[in-house]
């Protein structure tokens, strides 16, 4: 490992200071955030520890690919949680999810390791899994909310479209584009402005490893260009799922989506 | 007691028709025939099961028992798109789609020309110049005008009217009253039905050619305006403006 990396335990508590500083404004300014940011603080550093210790196992090249699939994999199911954690008023919106981060993976990874961008190993895998999946779910919470918000909002303007005869996808298809719209716009902005506003994150850390930081360029676009693929892909599928759910197939609003009749 | 309503031309039938609702059936045993002709008004209190009734025939809801039939086909197996085209709904809340007028009538006619669609105008009483107008900025009568007209460029056998003039002021209500009645006479060249839908006991008188009035899910009386105005029932009374 590179010296840069090693920032020892020495560092890591001095970098424990920066904590301090937040605590003091909370104090100064009674803001009464002094216990959340305790507890956020060492939280942080018993998740990472514990993540640290089995990436251990999950990274090591000596060791077979499945511990690095079943970290994808159990990395997949939390997230569909998390976003009904984050989305509940979306219905069946775990297995949904299920299937978009898994149909993005299938995508986006495959793009990348099945033509070779990057080498198929544990310590490829799961950080740009992590990558994935967590910019993913973000936009799959947005993208499933507004889907839900569009039909119950706009019920009377989608009964009106299907009123004349249109098919449910042409009656939705306003309001869908709105929403994905919504889920994507951020990501793309993002990649507009990356490196201009801050550093992302994974090169960042590969300068701070000690790569040529052209070097960390390339590999950051590729993971931009994976993210934007992964957002795209989990949107869509989402997007469809629900859609669907929300239509009977003889085009009528599904009566979840509408209020109770007078 | 149920009556039967007599009518010459072929439409809906319902037989037996329930619809459950959350606390009590929206519809119960319905059973009633709607001729495709002239204007036949579904009168009766709020909550009788009225909008219930008229949804089912555009099947935006489906019945829970007992059947639907539209020109003796029954109702689930018509080609739903093709059904909502031929029997078109206008709803309480002129609900119009962001755009201008052409945009809405093109919602409903993909490929509608300009001239096509400025007679469209000018038979629900608009000025064509309306076409490039915002539809979202119309006041509630011409937003109501915009949603006849995009359902009668679906070339509609029938229109279902939901409440259609209960959040317009009287001179737009007469507009728009005027219009069913021209556009439902024999002499209209479009001769469309209509099932409208009022608790205006003036509006039925003025309107109706029949008249079927619901109370609590069910068919309380069938007739003309006239004829239920001195009906035994006060709720039927009531509801065609007869001797109270």
């Amino acid at each position: 490992m590179n010296d840069l990396a090693d920032i020892g335990l020495g560092g890591l508590a001095i970098s424990g200071i920066l904590i301090a500083v937040a605590l003091a404004l909370s104090l100064t300014r009674r803001l009464g955030l002094e216990k959340d940011l305790i507890v956020a603080a060492v939280r942080a550093l018993a998740q990472l520890l514990l993540v640290g210790f089995a990436l251990r196992i999950v990274v090591d090249d000596d060791d077979p690919l499945i511990f690095t699939w079943i970290w994808v994999v159990l990395m997949v199911i939390v997230a569909s949680f998390t976003v009904r954690r984050r989305a509940p008023e979306v219905p069946g919106v775990v297995p949904l999810a299920l299937v978009s981060f898994t149909a993005a993976a299938i995508v986006s990874l495959g793009v990348l390791f099945g033509l070779g961008v990057f080498e198929p190993t544990g310590r490829a895998i799961v950080p740009l899994a992590g990558m994935m999946v967590g910019n993913s779910m973000t936009a799959t919470v947005v993208v499933a909310r507004r889907i839900v918000a569009e039909a119950r909002d706009h019920r009377d303007l989608i009964e009106a479209r299907l009123a004349l005869g249109l098919s449910s996808q042409d009656a939705f298809a306003p309001h869908l584009r709105e929403a994905l719209r919504t889920g994507l716009v951020p990501q793309i902005e993002t990649t507009k402005t990356v490196g201009l506003i801050a550093l992302p994150g994974a090169m960042t850390g590969l300068i701070l490893a000690g790569v040529e930081p052209v070097e960390a360029v390339r590999v950051q676009v590729a993971v931009m260009y994976l993210v934007l693929g992964s957002v795209a892909t989990t949107t869509a599928v989402i997007a469809l799922g629900l859609t669907n759910g929300l239509f009977t197939s003889d085009h009528r609003l599904q009566v979840a989506a509408r209020p109770p009749s007078p | 007691m149920r009556q039967s309503l007599a009518v010459t031309e072929m439409g809906f039938e319902l037989r037996g028709v329930r619809v459950d609702g959350v606390d009590r059936p929206r519809l119960v045993d319905v059973d009633l025939d709607l001729g495709a002709r002239g204007i036949t008004v579904l009168a009766g209190a709020s909550g009788s099961g009225k909008s219930s009734l008229l949804r089912l025939l555009n099947r935006l809801d489906v019945v829970d028992a007992g059947t639907i039939t539209w020109c003796g086909e029954p109702l689930a197996d018509t080609d739903v798109l093709l059904h909502r085209r031929e029997v078109g709904m206008v709803f309480q809340q002129p609900t119009v789609a962001p755009g201008s007028v052409l945009d809405n009538l093109r919602l409903a006619a993909m490929d509608l020309d300009e001239e096509s669609a400025a007679d469209l105008c000018r038979l629900v009483s608009l000025d064509p110049s309306f076409l490039t107008r915002s539809a979202s900025e119309l006041s509630g009568g011409e937003r109501q005008r915009v949603c006849l007209a995009r359902t009668v460029a679906t070339g509609p056998a029938v229109i279902l009217a939901d409440e259609p003039t209960s959040s317009l002021d009287p001179e737009a209500t007469e507009i728009i009253e005027d219009l069913a009645l021209r556009l439902g006479s024999a002499s209209s060249p479009m001769e469309i039905g209509w099932i409208w839908v009022s608790h205006d006991p003036g509006q039925v008188r003025r309107l109706a050619d029949r008249v079927v009035v619901l109370s609590e899910g069910r068919v309380a009386a069938t007739g003309t305006a006239e004829g239920l105005a001195s009906d035994p029932s006060v709720e039927v009374r009531r509801a065609v403006g007869g001797e109270r």
